[in-house]
């Protein structure tokens, strides 16, 4: 199955070098009015949204969005559908593979484009023009709408991890927030030790283990290479240091299972100081009764290894179903252009916090923390934009538990993840 | 339908004495036909029907576990559209194509999936499962099978697990042995994590699936118990029979035809018992408690998705039910069970 991925891969780069020649060789439909300015009023169309987004904190704010779009095109009718993120992918796939009960429009994790994409579920955007301000995008949300140099998707958010932490009950240990992990071992025996709360929860989860990885200079793969580096040194390193760290004092043991509600609960109970989490639950944690709202929220960049503070860019991107009928291009191509305006993003970014992955949409915005959240994005490190991409976090997740939670030991739990990467996830790929 | 074909076969045999044997069966074909037409009009709905929900459907899944299909190379193109107009399509070199038994040997040779520990996970799962089933369905049986008061609304009490879809208990019972929130560790004191070993988490489950699985047991055995005549036990106690006497006497083998079929039954749903381990443990810590089921649903649900190996894994549970289900009844009829 794997192997097919590669010739996949190979076909495109083939349709690429035949589009390069003057020639697609069925033009089904001849154009749809892209540049020339329409009347807005004419454009008519019944459009299907799926929004992934967290249905009570976020998807109100889109809602609100559709309505202002409406005031521009009011003959454009967007069915809003809120489907749970957890269920999207499948949700998707079986649609786009039946053919019917698709989305027209669908806000894609970013670890999702390139799959659909060699799959054939998505329209490519190169021919319109939501492809003709791409250098206003930060680098690394662009790229995840890439899948072999064509364009796929439009970043509708961008996000990065940080180290949060409750302003008080660091006051009142008299802490700093940690520069490294080992001062988030001594910050967090503080915390403990004054304030009888944690310091600091780690979510044993694989995607939460990259900080560790990239502090150290390792990644799960390297694309680039075609090599699996998953049990390479600095990923073992890396792994070894959030081991260590659960078992010191002040550092909650994560649970095996639902870990990530458990420490969002924790955290916003103000049961414990410290947090690594995106931008995603800002808006859940301004609503947490008892934490003190955004005021008592630290944000820095999350703590760094020996190398580096390094986190992953995760975030979302607007793609369109391929098959959608042609005839609605135009009202999706102006109803994507409306929602990745560099104004609305900082609408959005002002009203429940997520972060615009436009460079220009940060001058327009008002809301501090952002602003504290920017310089995080500067150390994000982009991760492999391959197809297999959204398969390479269930093996570490198994491995993320074994490490944090179970106490195997590093080096033999990411020997198993390279074992499954190189049989089932990445076969052409050394190592492992 | 098996039935109809072995009433169907005694007519043949009183030809036997003729001279022209081809032209003898021929008869007794037209005869039968003629005869027990309406038995096969009848069972014709029932066969089209399974032709259509099991026939097939097996056909089609044997046929995908000896194919490399996944999500990914089923078209025997690609088309990749542009939103502006145009389409480029490029026929898939790898399309999905007859591999053999390849599957079964990454399967079974560890070198996809992790086959052979699930197995062992599903066998522990099914026997505990099927054992407290059995013993607490028959002890709870034979109390509410005595005269005592309320009897009617402790029926219906000892039901209610069975009358709640599986998942909702299986949430339910996932907050139960939550660790912060949990019940359990509320009542206990403890901050015991129920899913960070495989042993506990297996326990776990195990417990939930016996809590679902026994009010089947108790109503069967209960029918079982109301059909074993008074006037044996009478006898027995006639006779001197203790109660322990009288039970392994006279209640055991009353029970036996019921028993076997549903232990039999009880294996084979609890071998494929999807929403608790799904839910309860999600297969953890890190893949501990997967079963069988549970790992086919993650090759073919999970990434790009590899129907071919799901194939193979759902061919490989029909079998070892097949092959234990036949075993088990030869075990029965060796003893002297006509079933």
């Amino acid at each position: 199955m794997r192997r097919a991925l590669g010739s996949v891969a190979a076909a495109s780069a083939l349709a690429l070098a035949l589009a390069a020649c003057g020639g697609s060789d069925t033009p089904t439909a001849q154009s749809t009015p892209t540049t020339q300015a329409v009347d807005p009023a004419t454009v008519k169309a019944d459009l299907t949204w799926w929004d992934t987004s967290d249905a009570t904190n976020e998807a109100p704010e889109f809602k609100k969005l559709i309505a202002q779009f409406n005031k521009t095109y009011p003959n454009v009718h967007v069915n809003y559908q809120s489907v749970p993120f957890g269920e999207a992918q499948n949700k998707f796939k079986n649609a786009a593979k039946a053919k019917s009960g698709a989305p027209d429009i669908l806000r894609a994790d970013v670890g999702w484009v390139s799959e659909f994409a060699s799959l054939g579920y998505l329209y490519n955007l190169d021919d319109t023009e939501l492809v003709k301000d791409q250098q206003d995008f930060l680098p690394v949300p662009l790229a995840s709408t890439k899948f072999n140099g064509k364009t796929y998707g439009v970043p509708q958010v961008t996000d990065s991890l940080a180290l949060m932490y409750n302003k008080k009950l660091l006051q009142q240990a008299g802490v700093q927030p940690p520069k490294t992990w080992d001062e988030m071992v001594t910050a967090s025996a503080t915390i403990k030790q004054k304030t009888g709360k944690d310091g600091t929860f780690l979510n044993p989860a694989g995607y939460y283990l990259l900080p560790f990885i990239y502090g150290e200079g390792g990644d799960l793969v390297d694309a680039q290479q075609k090599k699996i580096v998953v049990n390479a040194p600095e990923a073992v390193a890396g792994s070894k240091k959030a081991a260590e760290l659960v078992k010191k004092p002040g550092f909650t043991k994560p649970p095996a299972t639902d870990a990530y509600n458990a420490m969002m609960t924790a955290f916003k109970s103000g049961k414990v100081a410290m947090i690594v989490n995106g931008p995603w639950e800002l808006n859940n944690i301004k609503s947490a009764d008892g934490f003190g709202g955004l005021d008592n929220l630290g944000l820095t960049t999350v703590p760094a290894g020996t190398k580096k503070s390094g986190s992953p860019v995760g975030g979302h991107d607007y793609v369109v179903w391929s098959g959608m009928p042609r005839e609605k291009a135009a009202a999706a191509i102006a109803f994507i252009k409306f929602m990745t305006s560099a104004d609305t993003e900082a609408q959005v970014a002002n009203d429940i916090g997520l972060l615009p992955p436009r460079a220009s949409a940060y001058a327009k915005v008002t809301n501090p923390v952002i602003a504290e959240f920017k310089p995080m994005m500067d150390s994000g490190v982009g991760r492999a934009w391959i197809p297999e991409a959204g398969q390479l976090f269930a093996p570490m997740d198994e491995a993320a538990t074994k490490i944090m939670v179970q106490g195997v030991d590093a080096q033999t739990a990411l020997d198993g993840v390279a074992k499954t990467y190189k049989s089932e996830v990445v076969p052409d790929y050394a190592g492992g | 339908m098996t039935t109809v074909t072995e009433a169907v076969t005694p007519p043949a045999r009183p030809s036997k004495g003729r001279g022209r044997r081809a032209s003898s069966s021929r008869t007794s074909l037209r005869t039968a036909v003629g005869r027990h037409w309406y038995a096969w009009a009848m069972v014709t709905p029932v066969v089209v029907v399974l032709a259509i929900l099991v026939l097939y459907p097996m056909v089609q899944a044997i046929w995908l576990s000896l194919t490399n299909t996944t999500e990914a190379n089923q078209a025997e193109q690609i088309c990749q559209l542009s939103l502006g107009g145009g389409q480029v399509c490029t026929p898939n070199p790898n399309h999905a194509h007859f591999v053999g038994l390849d599957n079964y040997v990454k399967l079974l040779t560890g070198q996809i999936g992790r086959f052979w520990s699930q197995f062992g996970i599903t066998l522990i799962w099914t026997f505990a499962c099927v054992i407290f089933h059995y013993t607490i369905g028959l002890g709870l049986a034979m109390l509410l099978n005595r005269p005592l008061r309320g009897r009617s609304v402790y029926r219906i009490v000892l039901i209610l697990p069975w009358a709640v879809p599986a998942f909702v208990s299986a949430f339910a019972w996932k907050f139960i042995f939550d660790r912060d929130a949990g019940l359990i560790n509320k009542l206990l004191g403890s901050t015991n994590d129920w899913f960070d070993s495989t042993p506990k988490a297996l326990t776990a489950v195990i417990i939930v699936n016996v809590w679902l699985g026994v009010p089947f047991m108790m109503v069967a055995i209960l029918g079982g118990l109301q059909s074993i005549p008074a006037e044996l036990y009478e006898a027995a106690s006639i006779d001197g029979a203790t109660a322990w006497q009288r039970f392994t006497n006279v209640t055991l083998p009353g029970l036996r035809s019921v028993s076997a079929t549903i232990i039999l039954l009880g294996t084979i749903w609890t071998f494929n018992m999807f929403p608790i381990i799904y839910i309860v443990s999600r297969g953890g810590p890190a893949g501990g408690t997967e079963i069988l089921v549970t790992g086919a649903f993650k090759e073919a649900f999970e990434g790009i998705r590899n129907y071919s190996i799901a194939a193979t894994y759902g061919v490989l549970i029909l079998s070892v039910l097949i092959a234990y289900s036949v075993g088990y009844r030869y075990f029965l009829r060796k003893q002297g069970e006509v079933w």
